[in-house]
């Protein structure tokens, strides 16, 4: 990126610098460390400058906003354009608690709808199942049926507003529950904007919401994908998702190279199927989480859009410039969030949507300060959207395109990023003998990505005992203090609601139609046909969601993961 | 005490949330204890039945699902049905417990409840002091 001649001389000018203004002062003073690292450990140089850049090429490497590879972002304008989507992810209780707290986030600007599912849900088994006692509703929205539903969107209009879906085993489930909230709405199926997580692979990596055997999660995904392309041509089929595998504790690196392996995988398989990479590429979306090392998260961000176009364009042959498009949500790290001294979460999040936005995200979500203790109260999660507005309105943050690009630290620490990501690529490549999707799974069932990121969370856990990191408010510079943040309560009769309208719903439904859907469905899982159309069905039906996901569970087995601490 | 301490760590009900009480497994198995990991989604029976089998001095319960209030009292309640006694075996919690409850399962007879950002060193010192203690007085709980 620069001449030759200029760079032999800065090198001289900084040894000489280093000689004479440098050497003599630390020799006097010192540093405050010996060594100084970004949380995926990698070493930060004193300063950085033109040679630690010089062997990127602009036009190449970076190139402008709209161009590949994309690293300066996806979009020629940017947030000038548009800003990035208010999202925050919410849902608690029943239908109707959520449906009400959803109302109110609209109301307060937020621009997206982002669900959060109970376990039960999440695990596909019904809220009268014993295995869901004390559950029901606690984390997230309690949805049985397709009645759920309409409670949950009444009054929302699905052609105005995008709404996304954290659900991964049953996210067959939840899509056609959304496409028939859209038909009753008459919202055209090409029309419904939205995005399922669907994202198995990084279950097994690291959130543990299992249900159904890598293989066969695999193959529902795919069907999703041949399903959506047709149907619902403008819904993100998929959200690849490192944001579980970071909050399980691995670096921002794994973070990035288990993303994009996934990925890969993912596009694999659907190649396999036969599914026009063209097609359904502008249908994939990516979830990152946004931790506290400030430049790293931005050199992530910049990586990883760079990296996917490179990929999508020379591995997978995709010849749409909007295949070559990483888009991505953005949540930031609810594992750096502390228990003691609340309020400093506020700012732990302020810094880590800056680097979001400062990457290019598409979509974010914004952590409320007392998540360290329960979900969110109606007050955090207002000055959680606040802080998002605060830096699309007044911080100035949003008005050009990438601006930290040609910080010589930044640009190095982007390519070091996509360096070391690329390493572990290769070698999941390697375990699947030339295939990513082969890869991913082998990388499963040997237990390669839990005991990665098993050891990163306890190196992690033990720079924090030992003093090395700084957890501010925690092991340093803690008080004793009593907690007086008000904390949300979940009603407990939520359960008891949530059950009886599911019994009701049983005995009020045509049970043939029921059986006939259910039945349809065994024979496509059976016979290898794609589950998505008498999943729709069901949904339709009325047919709860741990019944649908029984039929699938005996037609595919389920999945209990090794023990590996 | 001439044997090791035996800790189970568990994981009950259908969160995912592994990292807690993996690192807390990992730190007490390397701080000398014996240690026992359930793996992920146990029914309180199944977190019972693995305490009174593997005889151990220590369970610890990590939750971050919210069920906490429902969930470990059942784990109490089958760990007596399956001969195991309260008196003498330390029960303690782990994870996302609101100030209020962590009040209630001291008073259901949970023994100590750790939020995030506990020093594990902190869980060392408690296990060490209190297991001895409990075995000693055979403190009703």
């Amino acid at each position: 990126m620069f001449d030759e001649k200029k760079l032999e001389e800065l090198k001289k000018r900084r040894e000489g610098w280093e000689k004479s203004c440098l050497n003599p002062y630390l020799e006097k003073y010192g540093e405050r460390d010996e060594m100084f690292e970004t949380l995926s450990g990698i070493k930060v140089k004193r300063v950085y400058d033109p040679t630690d850049v010089a062997h990127l090429d602009y036009m190449k490497d970076l190139n402008y906003p709209g161009e590949y590879p994309y690293t300066r972002g996806v979009y020629p304008t940017m947030y000038r354009g548009r800003l990035w989507t208010m999202r925050q992810f919410s849902g608690f209780g029943t239908a109707e608690d959520t449906n009400a707290r959803w109302k109110m986030l609209l109301r307060e600007g937020q621009t997206g709808l982002s669900t959060a599912f109970d376990f039960p849900t999440l695990m596909g088994v019904d809220s009268d199942d014993p295995l869901a006692d004390g559950e029901v509703g606690k984390v997230g929205v309690a949805i049985d049926t397709l009645k759920d539903f309409e409670v949950l969107f009444d009054g929302i209009p699905l052609d105005k507003v995008s709404t996304s879906f954290t659900i991964n085993p049953p996210a067959a489930i939840i899509l056609a529950m959304y496409v028939a909230i859209g038909d009753l709405q008459g919202v055209p199926r090409e029309q419904l904007r939205g995005t399922i997580q669907n994202d198995m692979l990084k279950e097994f990596h690291a959130q543990n919401t299992l249900v159904l055997p890598p293989e066969p999660s695999v193959k529902v995904i795919t069907d999703i994908f041949e399903w959506g392309v047709e149907n619902v041509p403008k819904f993100n089929l998929i959200s690849i998702s490192g944001y579980h595998i970071r909050e399980a504790g691995s670096t921002a690196v794994q973070e990035l190279a288990f993303t994009i392996a996934d990925g890969m995988a993912y596009v694999e398989a659907a190649i396999e199927r036969g599914i026009d990479i063209d097609r359904l590429a502008p249908q994939l979306s990516f979830f990152f989480n946004s931790h506290n090392n400030f430049f790293e998260e931005i050199a992530k961000f910049r990586a990883a859009r760079r990296m996917w176009a490179k990929i999508m364009r020379e591995e997978y042959d995709a010849k749409n410039p909007r295949s070559w498009w990483l888009k991505f949500h953005t949540q930031t790290a609810g594992c750096s969030l502390t228990a003691q001294q609340p309020l400093n979460n506020i700012v732990r999040t302020t810094i880590q949507a800056m680097a979001a936005v400062l990457g290019g995200t598409q979509s974010l979500h914004t952590n409320s300060f007392d998540e360290a203790w329960a979900l969110p109260s109606e007050e955090a999660v207002r000055v959680a959207l606040r802080t998002q507005q605060i830096i699309a309105y007044e911080s100035g943050i949003p008005d050009t395109i990438d601006p930290l690009a040609g910080s010589y630290y930044v640009e190095w620490l982007t390519d070091k990023m996509e360096k070391l990501a690329w390493k572990y690529i290769e070698q999941i490549r390697k375990m699947g003998e030339g295939s990513m999707l082969r890869g991913v799974l082998t990388g499963i069932e040997n237990g390669f990505f839990v005991k990665e990121i098993s050891r990163a969370a306890a190196e992690y856990q033990r720079d924090v005992e030992e003093g090395r990191r700084t957890i501010v408010g925690v092991n340093k510079f803690a008080i004793e203090e009593d907690l007086n943040i008000p904390i949300l309560k979940v009603d407990e009769e939520a359960q008891r609601r949530q059950v009886e309208r599911l019994k009701k719903i049983k005995a009020e439904r045509d049970n043939d139609a029921v059986r006939e859907a259910l039945e349809w469905l065994r024979s496509a899982a059976e016979s290898n046909e794609n589950v998505m159309p008498p999943i729709l069905e069901a949904v339709k039906a009325y047919a709860s969601v741990g019944e649908i996901m029984g039929v699938l569970k005996e037609v595919y087995g389920t999945y209990r993961k090794p023990i590996i601490i | 005490m001439d044997r090791k301490i035996r800790v189970l760590v568990a994981k009950v009900g259908l969160d995912g949330h592994d990292r807690g009480a993996k690192v807390v497994a990992r730190f007490l198995r390397d701080a000398g204890f014996e240690v026992i990991y359930t793996g992920l989604h146990r029914t309180p029976e199944e977190v019972a039945m693995a305490a009174v089998q593997e005889d151990v001095d220590v369970v610890g319960i990590s939750l971050h699902s919210g069920a906490h209030l429902t969930l470990v009292p059942k784990v109490m309640k089958y760990i007596e049905e399956f001969g195991g006694d309260l008196n003498e075996l330390v029960v303690i919690v782990g994870g996302i417990v609101p100030a209020d409850d962590i009040d209630k399962l001291k008073e259901m007879g949970v023994d100590e409840v750790f939020i995030p950002g506990t020093p594990i060193e902190k869980i060392i010192d408690y296990i060490k002091a209190r297991v001895p203690e409990k075995k000693r007085t055979g403190e009703k709980v």
